[in-house]
């Protein structure tokens, strides 16, 4: 993996009073995005607007595409021609988008898309906010693969998160999700920007052999292949069917399953560098609040009135929700008695916890239908329920 | 001449095929590797680098192009060959992107980028190849299926009015419009050499013939035959009023160069309308920032 330094041009320093939705235009921009496709949506659409704005003077490309089949299809395509490329969007545009980015999965094309959620389900709630596309963000394009989706809890997140996302992208050559909600995209609060030589960014993994021996999808020792892009001479094809190392199609039960297997198993097979958790009061908890992005948040006011009533308490934000945290959740199912999950839906994510600790502890959903955030009683009583 | 040195000999359209593909998977009589030739034809001709162009193909009999062309080539999803052009196309100005793929992939599915793509002058070459049915999976009515036709989920006619693409692709403001048919080879041949010469939104029909569904369906005999049929019905209007150009069902078929004029691209009006509102602050976009 090579690393460099963000471009200064991109990286806006010093203390700012901005809401998330322009963190993570800042963010992508820092972290040398230089195409963004987007078509607006309510409350995505400032990303777009605050990328249109900035990039003249950094020097790459915005265009606002005709929908979101096109805002996709024109990011794979502006990766391959060797950019680094970001989408934003919400509910029914990430729904539009579903079908390319099985495309990207499958030509193995590094990008991230934002989505700022709302409430659900169809045209659901434009202007209030939702957790209701988890499980979309996971499964919502037909066929096996893996994604990694990253969930901020704040606009300084939104930034931070969104550099990380472009990381893991060009590392794994895999789409990654920046799943916010509304809450945060348009919650004004202090965004610190490092100077340009303290952020890190992983280069994409340059194919530099010679011409008649490139093959697109050979894997690497580290389990990814090398890329290439338009121009440089390979000639190279690339396909959304079942291909084989030279990227040919080749339809058949074998190279379907070599193809496949590779796309789930380079996240799974990376599970552990990959996922990003944030811990608080671990070691002696009885009881384990698991939560991500905006409900984080809301959880500390219940977690520390938690504590007041005398509940041995323990949080666990999820940073990285996709790849899912099973081993370290397993881990703590034997010691804790009861896993609580807010969400603002009808109770996604939480699954995968049910699924991993199996009878090792209770888990107890708290779901929210969305339109605004959970109140903290809720999520108290949650957890003196679950203490009893 | 011994035998080796005849095994040696090699048909010039194979430097930007990509031999160990085939045998392709088109019917035989089918009118897409006719319009493959003239595109390698016209490569050749004007001695393009052929590291300096791209092919995106959709999904369909035509978009199997991209997968039998060594050049860059990208298969992608259906109907969005033009988006996905568009951004290969602005994140690498250099590179002339062609579009090949086919009448449903472009006009019907992914219809609304092809408008879109036109209004904003992108400087791509589209090779429509138009056979008036969904081919690859077996000969379903289309957006460009002449009235009356039958088709597989037409089983009694068509009664849906068709699209007439030069018409289309002219008012939504494509820089160069011509419609050949498979058989007009030099023609199409020099129809690709001038796109690919301009800079612009430039859209190349060429009606082909399917064989296997749209022409047996119908009844209108072999691929030569109907190869043949449609040469010998279209007549050459150069410069026709759009607005005339409609495809009746084995009728007429008005051929030629109907549009071909300058306009900015959309890359070349971003960078002179930032320019004029920036001024020095603005970073002008192009092959530099690579």
């Amino acid at each position: 993996m090579k690393k460099s330094k963000a471009d200064p041009k991109g990286v806006l320093t010093g203390s700012h009073f901005m809401d998330g939705d322009f963190a993570l235009a800042e963010g992508a921009l820092a972290a040398g995005c230089r195409y963004f496709g987007g078509y607006p949506i309510t409350p995505s659409t400032e990303t777009a607007e605050r990328f249109s704005e900035r990039i003249p003077y950094v020097g790459g490309v915005f265009i606002q595409m005709e929908d979101e089949l096109g805002s996709i299809a024109s990011l794979i395509g502006a990766v391959w021609g060797g950019k680094k490329a970001m989408t934003v969007t919400s509910g029914p545009g990430f729904s539009l988008m579903m079908e390319n980015i099985g495309l990207a999965c499958m030509m193995e094309t590094p990008l991230v898309i934002a989505n700022v959620q709302r409430g659900g389900p169809s045209t659901g709630l434009p202007t209030l906010t939702g957790q209701q596309d988890m499980m979309q963000a996971r499964w919502g394009s037909h066929g096996d693969y893996e994604i990694i989706a990253l969930s901020p809890d704040s606009p300084q997140e939104c930034f931070d998160l969104t550099i990380e996302a472009f990381n893991l992208s060009e590392i794994y050559r895999v789409p990654v999700f920046v799943m916010t909600d509304e809450c945060i995209g348009h919650m004004h609060e202090k965004v610190v920007i490092p100077p340009a030589e303290e952020i890190e960014l992983v280069e994409r993994k340059w194919y530099k052999g010679p011409k008649n021996k490139y093959l697109p999808y050979k894997n690497d020792t580290d389990g990814i292949p090398f890329m290439v892009k338009v121009g440089d001479g390979y000639r190279f094809h690339t396909t959304g069917l079942t291909r084989d190392e030279r990227g040919y199609p080749l339809l058949n039960a074998e190279c379907q399953a070599t193809c496949v297997s590779h796309l789930i198993d380079k996240i799974k097979d990376n599970a552990d560098k990959i996922i990003h958790l944030e811990e608080t009061d671990i070691d002696n908890a009885e009881i384990l609040v698991m939560s991500y992005g905006i409900t984080s948040r809301v959880s500390i006011k219940a977690v520390q009135e938690a504590k007041k009533a005398g509940i041995k308490v323990g949080t666990m934000q999820l940073k990285t929700v996709w790849p899912f945290p099973e081993k370290r959740i397993k881990e703590l199912a034997g010691k804790v008695k009861a896993i609580v999950f807010p969400e603002i839906n009808a109770g996604q994510v939480v699954l995968e916890a049910e699924r991993v600790v199996g009878d090792k502890c209770e888990v107890v959903s708290v779901p929210h239908y969305g339109g605004w955030v959970h109140d903290p009683k809720v999520i108290l009583n949650a957890i003196k329920e679950a203490a009893k | 001449m011994n035998k080796e040195e005849q095994n040696t000999e090699k048909n010039p359209i194979e430097a930007i095929l990509r031999m160990d593909r085939m045998p392709h998977i088109w019917c035989p009589g089918c009118g897409i590797g006719t319009v493959v030739t003239s595109f390698a034809e016209a490569l050749r001709k004007e001695k393009y680098d052929l590291d300096k162009i791209a092919v995106v193909s959709g999904i369909g009999c035509t978009g199997r192009v991209a997968g039998y062309i060594k050049l860059d080539s990208f298969h992608t999803t259906h109907g969005r060959a033009i988006p996905f052009a568009t951004g290969l196309k602005l994140a690498k100005p250099d590179t002339k992107v062609v579009v090949f793929s086919g009448d449903g992939d472009i006009a019907g599915i992914g219809g609304n980028h092809l408008i879109h793509a036109a209004r904003r002058n992108l400087d791509l070459v589209v090779i429509c190849v138009n056979n008036f049915n969904y081919a690859m999976t077996g000969g379903q009515v289309a957006a460009t299926t002449p009235k009356s036709a039958n088709a597989s989920t037409a089983p009694y006619g068509n009664y849906e009015n068709a699209f007439n693409l030069p018409y289309l692709t002219e008012a939504a403001g494509a820089t160069y419009v011509a419609r050949w048919t498979a058989l007009h080879l030099r023609r199409v041949t020099k129809s690709i050499q001038e796109a690919l010469n301009k800079r612009g939104f430039s859209f190349i029909e060429v009606i082909t013939p399917c064989v296997t569904l749209y022409a047996r369906r119908n009844r209108l005999g072999d691929g030569l035959n109907l190869l043949k049929y449609y040469y010998d019905m279209s007549e050459i209007q150069h410069g026709a009023d759009t607005r005339t150009l409609d495809i009746s069902y084995q009728g007429k078929l008005i051929v030629g160069k109907f549009v071909d004029k300058e306009k900015p691209t959309f890359l070349d009006a971003m960078n002179e309308h930032l320019s004029s509102a920036l001024g020095d602050k603005y970073q002008i976009y192009g092959d530099k920032n690579d």
